[in-house]
């Protein structure tokens, strides 16, 4: 039988005996989409909130009812200590505390205006911007309205209802439209990490455990090696990529406008250029461990400059000009314009070219710099 | 008899170390060459530059009349090659592994089953077959590597210290298993550092800090080197030992054993007589004074202490 066949053979029993690749094959990719469909979204839900209530009225009682059935904030035991807000921001149990003051109802009836205390917790600053303007949003409204209805009932309706002014930032949150911006990258990402980190450890790992050098004397060429290695690595990409496009599809229900065909030759190419560029780190490392901290230095920039999180043209622009060296920022443009726009290669062609050239010139390095050789 | 392996003013440095000093020697067809030396002698980095996995420095390695620099692929295809140190799949079974190699050297299926059940026998490696090869033994090791490396019939195979680490039973067959190869034709290179194993070997070269310090016949080798040996038993061994190294007569003496080597001047005629005199005149009572054939490892003894450390080392060897 051809030698790259059993290479291919052998390398698929090193990954169903090691765990670790499993996982690595498997389970990460999995994980990553989910997470980074959910978390890195910048859609806000269920953010825990503390509420003291001070009032005990039937408008503050109000007004924590909103809190609670509002789709965005999830409720937390209110609390019955002003200082128990704190405590609970600290622990990170609550994101937001309200603090209603005891003169609430008063000031409602008097439609004068009352002081709510909000207190955010901004580590996470995306999310807790967002959830703080529609937290606003719910209190200013929530307020306005009772203060309306006052009115009404008092007769005082000449007077102007106090403003009812909504937090601009609320309209920050794209709702589910983040989805489908972020689930196509992180497909991009989920290729990226994978098929580096397995390329990145295909050489190296024989290398350390010390097999390479009973591989290396046989008459085994080059090409049969290589291929031999890098062959499950693509396969297994695949079925990832396949997994992954499923689950964006059938479980976070991205629109997917474009061709299929488009976008699986186009992951070909990106695979291609991933495992060249992860053999070219593999040979020319000693260790596994120096290996994967390599590809970890490389990925890291590519992501943070491909466009994954940030739009590129919010770039200083020097920065912007580094992106152009960044296979995934061709990429994510290329996936992100089949997914949500149906871009075909009309619009799409510079991108192919440039991902396309980055896989031919990281493969060849890849090659080159392998020698049969300890 | 043609010439296996031409070797000429072979160098290998690693950065300024210089692990390989120009060494030459040639390996005869059909022949067991035993590659001596103690530790960190250079060894395996010579046997590295003859398969092609390291490029030597300087100097010219031929396998078969194949250059290594430029045919390697072709000298691949030739040999047979068990490194030192277990380089096998431990997560594949013994039979995945030697299936798995094989195929790289493309043996033929028809034959194969019928190949590996007849290496199996010979190294009896029935029992271990079906396990993976990282949970065996050192001793179940070196035999699965030993099968690995000769299945495919190569005229060639080099054998890095096969021996080390196995029980004196798998040591033996190991030995029976080279002899074989030997008979039927197969050059047969193979190191240790265990002295008295060359005894085995048509043929010896000896490496010394980098250096090839003698090469020859095991018998040659005793002739040449370390001939006027003594044997001496006695309750005093130290005391024994102090007077005979305090003596003009002697060159070397070291406990061997539970007994006194004593090498004594080349000059001598009769040197069981005259260690016996000296230690009478030292008043040491002796239980026998003999002269004795030198072992390997007299050799060895003698030819280190003449070439000492690899600052003093004089040009060559003398082989
Ligand atoms: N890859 C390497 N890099 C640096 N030094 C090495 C390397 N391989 C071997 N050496 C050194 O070369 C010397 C000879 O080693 P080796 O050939 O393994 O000796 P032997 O096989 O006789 O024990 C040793 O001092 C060893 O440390
Ligand atoms: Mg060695």
């Amino acid at each position: 039988m051809l030698r790259f066949i059993q290479v291919i053979k052998k390398e698929f029993i090193h990954l169903r005996r090691d765990p670790m690749a499993l996982r690595l094959v498997i389970v990460a990719p999995i994980i990553q989409l989910i997470m980074f469909g959910y978390a890195a979204t910048h859609d806000v839900r269920n953010v825990p909130v503390a509420v003291f209530d001070g009032d005990r009225s039937a408008e503050s009682r109000q007004l924590i009812e909103e809190i609670e059935h509002s789709y965005y904030f999830h409720l937390i035991q209110t609390a019955d200590d002003p200082r128990d807000i704190e405590r609970r921001l600290q622990s990170g149990e609550a994101m937001i505390g309200v603090q209603i003051p005891r003169d609430f109802q008063r000031k409602i009836m008097r439609g004068t205006p009352a002081q709510i205390g909000l207190y955010v917790d901004g580590t996470d600053s995306n999310t807790s911007g967002v959830a703080t303007a529609y937290m606003l949003g719910i209190l200013r409204q929530g307020a306005a309205s009772m203060q309306i209805r006052q009115a009404r009932t008092e007769g005082r309706l000449r007077m102007a209802p106090p403003s009812v002014s909504v937090e601009p930032r609320v309209w920050y949150n794209i709702d589910l439209s983040s989805i489908n911006f972020m689930v196509p990258g992180v497909f991009g990402l989920i290729l990226l990490v994978l098929t580096v980190m397995l390329g990145g450890l295909s050489i190296v790992r024989e290398r350390e455990t010390g097999t390479l050098e009973q591989l290396l004397v046989t008459p085994l060429k080059i090409w049969e090696l290589l291929l031999g290695k890098l062959v499950p690595f693509a396969l297994v990409a695949t079925l990832d990529a396949s997994v992954i496009f499923l689950l964006a599809l059938g479980w976070f229900h991205v629109v997917f406008r474009g061709s299929l065909t488009l976008l699986v030759a186009m992951a070909l190419v990106f695979l291609v250029n991933n495992l060249g560029f992860g053999l070219l780190i593999s040979t020319l490392s000693r260790t596994q461990q120096q290996a994967q901290l390599t590809a970890f230095l490389f990925i890291m920039p590519s992501v943070l400059l491909s466009g994954f999180f940030f739009p590129i043209a919010n770039m200083p622009v020097p920065m912007q000009y580094v992106t152009y060296l960044i296979p995934l920022r061709y990429f994510l443009e290329i996936v992100r314009g089949i997914f949500l726009k149906g871009a075909g290669i009309g619009v799409l062609w510079p991108q192919m070219l440039a991902l396309t050239a980055f896989a031919i010139a990281h493969f060849a390095a890849g090659i080159a710099a392998f020698r049969k050789r300890l | 008899m043609g010439v296996a392996v031409q070797v000429d003013g072979l160098v290998r440095k690693f950065g300024d170390f210089i692990a390989v000093n120009e060494v030459s020697f040639e390996v005869r067809e059909g022949e067991i060459f035993g590659f001596l030396g103690p530790n960190g002698s250079g060894k395996s980095t010579t046997i590295r530059c003859l398969c092609g996995l390291l490029l030597p420095s300087a100097g010219t390695v031929a396998v078969h009349g194949l250059d290594v620099r430029r045919h390697a692929e072709e000298i691949r295809a030739q040999i047979g090659y068990m490194p030192q140190f277990f380089s096998l799949y431990s997560d594949l079974s013994a039979r995945q592994n030697i299936e798995f190699y094989a195929a790289m050297y493309g043996v033929p299926r028809a034959g194969l089953q019928q190949r590996m059940g007849e290496v199996c026998e010979r190294l009896e490696l029935g029992p271990i077959m079906e396990r993976p090869a990282g949970n065996l033994s050192t001793g179940w090791r070196q035999r699965l590597a030993l099968a690995t490396s000769i299945l495919h019939r190569p005229p060639l195979v080099f054998l890095d210290e096969p021996t080390s680490g196995v029980d004196p039973i798998t040591r033996r067959m190991f030995w029976e298993v080279i002899d074989d190869l030997a008979q039927d034709g197969t050059t047969v290179f193979v190191t240790t550092h265990v002295m008295d194993e060359a005894e085995h070997c048509t043929r010896l070269a000896m490496m010394h800090y980098g250096r090839l310090i003698a090469q020859g016949s095991p018998d040659e080798m005793r002739s040449r080197h370390a001939k006027n040996m003594v044997e001496v038993r006695t309750g005093k061994l130290w005391d024994t030992l102090a007077v005979l190294q305090a003596s003009d007569a002697v060159v070397e003496a070291v406990v061997f054993g539970d007994a006194i080597h004593a090498e004594c001047h080349a000059a001598l005629t009769n040197p069981a007589q005259t260690v016996r005199e000296v230690l009478r005149s030292a008043r040491i009572s002796v239980e026998s004074v003999a002269a004795i054939q030198p072992t390997m490892e007299d050799v060895f003894v003698s030819l280190a202490r003449r070439y000492g450390h690899p600052e003093h080392v004089a040009a060559g060897g003398d082989g």
